[in-house]
């Protein structure tokens, strides 16, 4: 049913679903979709609003458990491991699988305890000394170091909206994740604030598997490497993130690409 | 009887000018060639019956005053009046009497010499009475035919009509908050005539509380006067003990609704926790003094402690905790209900589990509002009565053992005013001093706790 791009290589996936539909309660959001993510690359999904790109990015670390009607069926993996299994570590599972919100959304605490909460719940650091060094790998990694080291102390609301979705990003870096899910981390930000974020993830992509919900395509084509396109809860093409840019075969991805509808 | 008269009178003028102004209004509708109204018929109406109420409810406060003295006058001009004693409780008794039996409120009077008064009395109130109709129907008919006057088809008696409610609707607050005044204002007088007879330092810092109402009230024994026992007991049974029980378990089960129960659950156990508001406090005071106390006392011997009094701080407090439950609860509820979902997703995408998430996101982001909420408890608690009445006990025990009797700000209160001494007596005026300081410490934690609430709403708006 997706078009798979000819020019896409097959890579060690990190995270694999198969066949996966998500309902709330009788109606369907996703369906059947089938896509693999690797390693080392930033897959950015796009597509109109209400299309479904974020249930399935929720459905990536099991975010959507919180929502009680809905239900998810198919199989989705990572490292082989199906993580809708009976008996999955759903705390585990978002360690590994760390997500980046729309809004950013640091925790009305220190900028320090902001990227140590995760850490700390997960005892990642023995001493504060580690729990320092944490912190400040993390927000180095985040390139907010620089900017926050003197007042580590103060309030993580009290950052700018950019500033405060690189704590957000630096936070999850923290736990040590090995995929990050960013859900339109750039919508609330203004342009300048939106490329640091986009140079961040570029910096990011050697050492995760990204996955990226979009509006905006010129982002998707800045940032990512592989690009889906969802349409009304279906994945409808996907592909090298040049190929479906410049020379898409469904007639549907070509017509949002050009702007016909969107 | 009169004034009800007068007020009969009066709205059935107004009645009467609402109805002509209103036909009057109708007709300039349904003439040929009819000017577009400016504010339709009732509106014209209500004007002239306001115009025609107003005054003559004035008029009718001022008699009210007036009449019973134009009364008394015409009584002691008439010739009847000279076999009076001159002064004093026998002259007024007699009067009074008299006055009595012509308003019809008795039958027949005791003492005969009142008899002659009778009807001096009857006549002057009856010629007063045709007085006040006769004005109360002269003010309604000249205020009425002023405003009839000014009804015109371009008159704008809608806006008019409008701040006449605006003006009702302001005076009605204004009677809550000036009598909140008159309150404090009383408060503040009558402790003045305390600490004129007893030192605040005594007061305020002194540590025995005996008041005793039938000693010279001229000079009285300050050392007798200390508060502090009592402020001892109301800070130990209302913000101690009560809130013990009533913070952990108000948090606890505000956090289960939140965040653990099912949604047809919470829809059941909401409002069954806040019918707990709702019982009264009587009910908690025997609950506290019959059920609970005895208990406590029981459970006190029986490990050894033989000496437990029946009248316990521990029994008042534990209900009273009882009773602050719903108030910390819902305030908590709302509290952790209005931390953004962004937050608690923000906590568990890093993998944190749901009590993690409380624990260490929510309740912390939440935790302003849970304070106020505390805080208004508080001040709730120390404010309560019936419960340490009933089951405190009535010694003021400066003690740290919950299982003693003790006695509150709000105990002495009820038992200085309700006692055998006389009104002027510094015990009994102790009762206001009390009742400033109780009011002070009430006012100031709602006048914080309402700041900190508003600031955490501020927060997430």
């Amino acid at each position: 049913m997706t078009v798979i791009h000819p020019n896409l290589k097959q890579l060690d996936a990190k995270m694999s679903a198969k066949d996966v539909s998500v309902f709330y309660s009788e109606k369907q959001a996703i369906d059947n979709v089938s896509i693999d993510v690797p390693t080392g690359h930033v897959t950015a999904f796009i597509g109109p609003s209400g299309c479904g790109k974020s249930t399935f990015l929720r459905v990536l670390n099991r975010m959507n458990d919180t929502i009680p009607t809905a239900r998810v069926e198919g199989t989705i993996e990572l490292d082989g491991e199906d993580i809708y299994r009976s008996g999955m570590d759903v705390v585990q599972l978002r360690a590994r699988v760390g997500m980046v919100f729309q809004k950013p959304n640091p925790f009305p605490k220190s900028i320090y305890d902001n990227i140590a909460y995760g850490p700390k719940i997960h005892g990642l650091a023995e001493s504060k000394e580690e729990l320092d060094e944490v912190v400040e790998r993390s927000l180095t990694r985040a390139g907010l170091w620089d900017e926050v080291k003197d007042r580590l102390l103060d309030s993580g609301t009290a950052l700018s909206g950019g500033q405060q979705q690189r704590l957000c990003i630096a936070r999850a870096i923290a736990v040590d994740p090995e995929v990050i899910l960013m859900d339109e981390p750039c919508s609330a930000l203004d342009p300048i604030a939106t490329a640091k974020i986009e140079e961040l993830i570029a910096e990011l992509t050697d050492r995760y598997a990204i996955v990226i919900v979009t509006h905006s395509m010129q982002q998707a084509a800045r940032v990512s490497q592989r690009t889906a396109f969802f349409h009304l809860g279906k994945m409808v093409e996907y592909g090298q993130t040049k190929d479906i840019f410049t020379n898409p075969i469904e007639e549907r991805t070509k017509d949002y690409i050009t702007g016909r509808y969107g | 009887m009169t004034p009800i008269t007068l007020l009969l009178i009066a709205l059935g003028l107004a009645l009467a000018g609402w109805l002509a102004a209103r036909a009057r209004a109708w007709s300039f509708q349904t003439a040929p060639e009819a000017p577009r109204l400016a504010a339709r018929p009732n509106y014209h109406g209500w004007y002239v019956a306001l115009w025609i109420i107003f005054p003559v409810l004035a008029f009718i406060l001022l008699w009210s005053f007036i009449e019973p003295q134009l009364v008394m006058q015409a009584v002691l001009a008439s010739p009847a009046a000279n076999g009076l004693p001159e002064f004093g409780f026998e002259r007024d008794s007699i009067l009074a009497e008299a006055r009595a039996v012509a308003a019809g409120q008795s039958d027949a009077v005791f003492n005969p010499a009142a008899q002659a008064m009778v009807d001096p009395f009857r006549e002057a109130i009856q010629k007063n009475q045709w007085i006040g109709i006769a004005i109360t129907i002269a003010i309604a008919l000249v205020a009425g035919s002023l405003a009839f006057l000014r009804i015109k088809p371009d008159f704008t008696a809608r806006t008019r009509v409008e701040k006449a409610v605006m003006a009702i609707l302001l005076l009605a607050s204004l009677v809550a908050i000036l009598t909140t005044f008159g309150i404090f204002a009383s408060l503040v007088f009558e402790t003045i005539r305390f600490f004129g007879m007893v030192s605040p330092i005594d007061f305020l810092f002194g540590t025995f509380w005996a008041p005793d109402p039938m000693s010279n009230p001229t000079n009285p024994d300050g050392s007798r006067y200390g508060a502090i026992p009592l402020f001892w007991g109301t800070i130990y049974i209302g913000a101690i003990i009560a809130m013990i029980v009533a913070i952990p378990l108000g948090l606890m089960s505000a956090i289960y609704l939140t965040q653990y129960a099912d949604p047809r659950l919470r829809a059941w156990l909401k409002p069954a926790l806040e019918i707990l508001a709702g019982v009264p406090t009587v009910v908690y005071g025997y609950f506290a003094a019959l059920t609970v106390a005895p208990a406590i006392r029981d459970a006190a011997v029986s490990i050894g402690i033989s000496n437990a009094s029946s009248e316990s701080a521990l029994a008042a407090g534990l209900v009273m905790g009882v009773m602050i439950i719903p108030f910390v609860s819902s305030m908590a509820d709302d509290s952790i209900a209005a931390v953004p979902s962004a937050m608690r997703d923000g906590s568990l995408a890093l993998g944190a589990t749901k009590s993690e998430t409380i624990k260490r996101v929510l309740v912390p982001a939440a935790l302003p509002g849970i304070v106020g909420g505390v805080m208004l408890a508080i001040s709730r608690a120390i404010g309560e009565t019936m419960i340490v009445v009933m089951a405190a006990g009535a010694a003021a025990n400066l003690s740290a053992n919950p299982l003693e009797a003790m006695t509150t700000v709000t105990f002495q209160i009820v038992a200085m005013l309700t006692g055998e001494g006389s009104f002027d007596h510094p015990a009994t005026l102790s009762a206001f001093a009390l009742g400033l300081v109780l009011f002070l410490v009430t006012l100031a934690l709602n006048f914080v706790a309402l700041r900190v609430v508003k600031r955490f709403r501020e927060a997430y708006e």
